[in-house]
């Protein structure tokens, strides 16, 4: 499969192309209040209001701030059984690959450092080891997590 | 002439429309049985409809409403009332409209019973059964007359603008027997030339036709000229012989009535009103509802360009670019307004579709039950228009089949034998509110809850009643449960009803009282993709308000600005307004400035006043919706493109409002504690 690879906090990871619609530079992100860490924010693609993604939450990693080297990733992913446009972050984006099919391995059962679960393989290439993220999985899992919701038992004010 | 497919098309729109109107008329009819306005009304959308049929090649259902025209005829007979039996007869006869109009083959079969139901119906007094096969030639009165005949015609004043050719008119008529017509014109009547409207035909004419010919044919030539029409055939042989004229046989005698060209028909009003009508409608026309969507999208597109415009110009400080904007802005909005109008239709549309509905649901249950339709004219977006169709029905058969007790246990509580369903819908600010009320039995509470708390959807020792009791009955699933509450059962999920409402971004209200019926709410936006917003900032951020839902906009007094642990009502003109701090609400980091604002915003449910940093501006706001990664945030009705590019979140009112009446209730519960 043809695949952007990308960096996150130093781990490179594949995207595959096929769902991949643009690569922008980072454009002002509207804060969505209480929405949790993983899809903080809203940004306007050419008038499609898409939301923001942080797979280092997902994965449990450190975020940094942008630098001059940040990406957003506007993709198409299935998330609750319907093609849903997302943006996700990268710390930078390094190269559009050839990954071959056989070169996604299993993945190891010991010695993993992230939910494996989330993952669909990782494949070894000249760059070194190459994470495939299972993207439906990993917004499947966002969604059933209960997102803050406005209830008055969170509500500071509510202290009447 | 009309191209052959788009005219095929637009029949078919149009015998639709017909057939639906053939259905309200008699349902009307139930209610008033005698009404000679509504059965002429019949006849003659049963008449155009069979007229225009035969044109585009249904002839299956030229036939069988020539049968029905016939059959019903009798009903015009003075002192006649169509009974009961009748109109759920006709009823049928009107379904099976629509079923040969998606395909005469396969429904053509069921022509002849009902045909002979409706002769059931009207108790044999039917007119001399005509075999519905009419307009072909084996009709009985198209014994062909020996000599031939004499046609005296003259056109009613609005067949010329009608598209009737005459020359080709009279054309047909020699074509049936080229070398024996002698057409003859009569200009009698013909007015002086300054008195002379070119629209309206001055002529009468004689054709004589020296042939043996069967009468249909001569009928045919004229079947689609029927309504204004002066016709009288006699046959050639005696003149005087048949002492009455011939008329048109199918068509009632109060429709072709023979008025002297120029004096007042005697019965005038029958043709004015389908004049009058076909003018109307010829002013309007047919839009495919995926070009005004389209339009729809693109005004959304401009007025976003509009305020980025706006801001530029503002920026820049250039009169010259700032006269331009606001002239941009000017026609954007009014762009914008005439495109929300061009989608909007009344409800009434939509309710009358219901009408049938409850009739057949009455008699199948066996229930008397009147149904009542209130604010029809009220107008709502297009796309909800349509996406209300499904869970209005599931409300409206639960009503009726839960809600509604029969005759006899209504006789026996004291409530009158026949049941109501009342439907009404009205604007409640940048709301409307569709209320369905049945006098029924009303929600068995205890019930309700008993099968909620198996169900987990309460605690065990949960207390609930009222409206967050009743809320249930949407629960997905809980519906089906066999005989739990009025609402429940036929294996339709009230769940349904729930999402679409959601998908709307309504909400729905459920009350109810026992013995006395329930009511069901349905709170919809009047709009799904435009509104003005007021732009408010809380700590940089910026969210946009609906403003129809804004009611005034106060200082925050600065004792109040501190913030927790102090009162959370605002006193507006002596009337306590519970408010909330959008800053903590929406955990907005950084200090606050001196002077905050408080917006209030107020439903049909009460009102809460939003504390906010600074009131931006009042903006165009396209709504987008959230992506379902988002949709849990209930605070959140969508979001919306800004001038400068970036998004804002709309707030949604309604659960604001509803923060701001827990608010209320916790207070009341305190005091009442302390």
């Amino acid at each position: 499969m043809q695949a952007v690879t990308l960096t996150l906090s130093d781990e490179i990871f594949a995207i595959p192309t096929r769902i991949l619609h643009e690569i922008l530079e980072p454009v002002p992100v509207t804060r969505v209040p209480r929405a949790g860490s993983f899809a903080t924010g809203l940004i306007n693609v050419r008038g499609t209001v898409v939301p923001l993604t942080d797979l280092r939450v997902a994965f449990g990693m450190t975020s940094r701030p942008p630098d001059e080297n940040t990406r957003m990733l506007v993709l198409d992913v299935p998330v609750a059984g319907a093609e849903t446009t997302v943006a996700v972050i990268a710390d930078r984006v390094l190269d559009v690959t050839e990954l071959d099919d056989a070169a996604v391995g299993e993945i190891p059962e010991v010695g993993m450092r992230w939910p494996p679960e989330f993952l669909s393989g990782i494949a070894r290439t000249d760059q070194g080891f190459v994470i495939v993220p299972d993207l439906a999985r990993i917004y499947a899992a966002a969604l059933s997590e209960d997102s803050a919701d406005f209830s008055l038992e969170k509500d500071p004010s509510s202290c009447v | 002439m009309i191209d052959d497919d788009d005219g095929a098309a637009v029949f078919l729109i149009e015998a639709r429309e017909l057939q639906g109107a053939i259905e309200r008329n008699l349902l009307d009819l139930s209610a008033a049985p005698g009404d000679r306005a509504l059965i002429d009304a019949l006849f003659r959308d049963i008449h155009t409809l069979k007229g225009s049929g035969a044109m585009f090649g249904h002839v299956d259902l030229a036939h069988f409403l020539h049968g029905f025209e016939t059959a019903f005829e009798a009903l015009r007979a003075p002192g006649r009332t169509a009974s009961d039996a009748l109109i759920n007869v006709a009823l049928r006869a009107c379904d099976q409209i629509t079923a040969l109009l998606d395909d005469a083959a396969a429904a053509r079969a069921g022509n002849a019973s009902i045909l002979e139901a409706l002769d059931v119906a009207l108790g044999g007094a039917a007119p001399a059964a005509d075999p519905p096969a009419d307009t072909s030639p084996a009709m009985p009165a198209a014994a062909p007359a020996e000599e031939g005949w004499r046609i005296s015609f003259s056109l009613g004043p609005t067949a010329l603008g009608l598209g009737v050719n005459v020359p080709a008119l009279l054309a047909e008529l020699t074509d049936l027997a080229p070398d024996a017509v002698r057409i003859t014109c009569e200009a009698a009547a013909l007015p002086a030339l300054d008195a002379l409207d070119p629209a309206c035909p001055p002529f009468a004419w004689t054709v004589e036709i020296a042939a043996a010919l069967d009468r249909a044919r001569i009928d045919e030539v004229f079947l689609f000229l029927r309504d204004d029409l002066v016709l009288d055939v006699t046959p050639l042989s005696g003149p005087d012989a048949g002492s009455a004229p011939d008329r048109v046989p199918e068509t009632p005698p109060q429709t072709v009535s023979a008025a002297p060209p120029g004096a007042s028909a005697d019965a005038p009003a029958e043709p004015v009103p389908g004049t009058a009508t076909r003018q109307r409608e010829r002013s309007t026309m047919r839009v495919a509802t995926e070009r005004l969507d389209e339009i729809m999208d693109r005004v959304g597109e401009l007025v976003i360009a509009e305020s980025r415009l706006h801001d530029l110009s503002m920026a820049l400080q250039s009169p010259a670019l700032m006269a331009v904007a606001e002239d941009i802005r000017r026609l954007t909005s009014g762009m914008r307004e005439t495109t929300m109008s061009i989608r909007m239709l009344p409800i009434g549309n939509l309710f009358s579709r219901f009408r049938r509905l409850v009739h057949d649901l009455s008699d199948q249950l066996a229930k008397p039950i009147d149904f009542v339709t209130t604010g029809g004219e009220t107008e709502l977006d297009k796309t909800v228009i349509e996406l209300l169709n499904d869970p209005l029905v599931h409300i409206l058969r639960n009503a009726a089949d839960h809600g509604i007790e029969d005759g006899t246990a209504r006789t026996a509580v004291g409530k009158p034998r026949q049941g109501t369903i009342t439907l009404s819908a009205t604007h409640a600010g940048a709301e409307v509110h569709i209320r369905i009320r049945d006098d029924g039995r009303g929600l068995d509470a205890g019930k309700l809850r008993a099968k909620a708390i198996e169900r987990g959807l309460l605690p065990a020792n949960s207390q609930a009643t009222g409206p967050e009791l009743f809320r249930l009955i949407f629960e997905p699933g809980f519906s089906t449960a066999p005989a739990v509450t009025e609402l429940s059962g036929r294996g339709v999920g009230m769940d349904v009803v729930r999402s679409v409402v959601q998908g709307l971004r309504g909400q729905i209200d459920v009350d109810s009282e026992p013995g006395h019926g329930t009511t069901v709410t349905l709170r919809l936006p009047l709009t799904l993709a435009i509104t003005d917003g007021l732009l408010v900032e809380v700590g940089g951020e910026r969210y946009s308000i609906p403003v129809a839902a804004v009611e005034e906009c106060v200082e925050l007094p600065p004792d109040l600005a501190l913030g927790a642990g102090r009162s959370n009502f605002l006193n507006v003109r002596g009337d306590l307004v519970p408010f909330l701090r959008l800053a903590e609400v929406f955990e907005t980091p950084g200090p606050r400035p001196d002077f905050q604002k408080v917006v209030i915003v107020a439903g049909s449910h009460g009102r809460i006043g939003l504390v906010v940093d600074r009131i931006v501006a009042n903006a165009q706001t396209v709504i987008k919706q959230l992506s379902c990664i988002h949709a849990g945030l209930k605070a959140f009705s969508g979001a919306t493109i800004l001038g400068d590019g970036t998004v804002a979140l709309i707030l949604d009112v309604g659960h604001l409002i509803a923060l701001g009446t827990a608010i209320e209730d916790r207070a009341r519960k305190r005091k009442g504690a302390a």
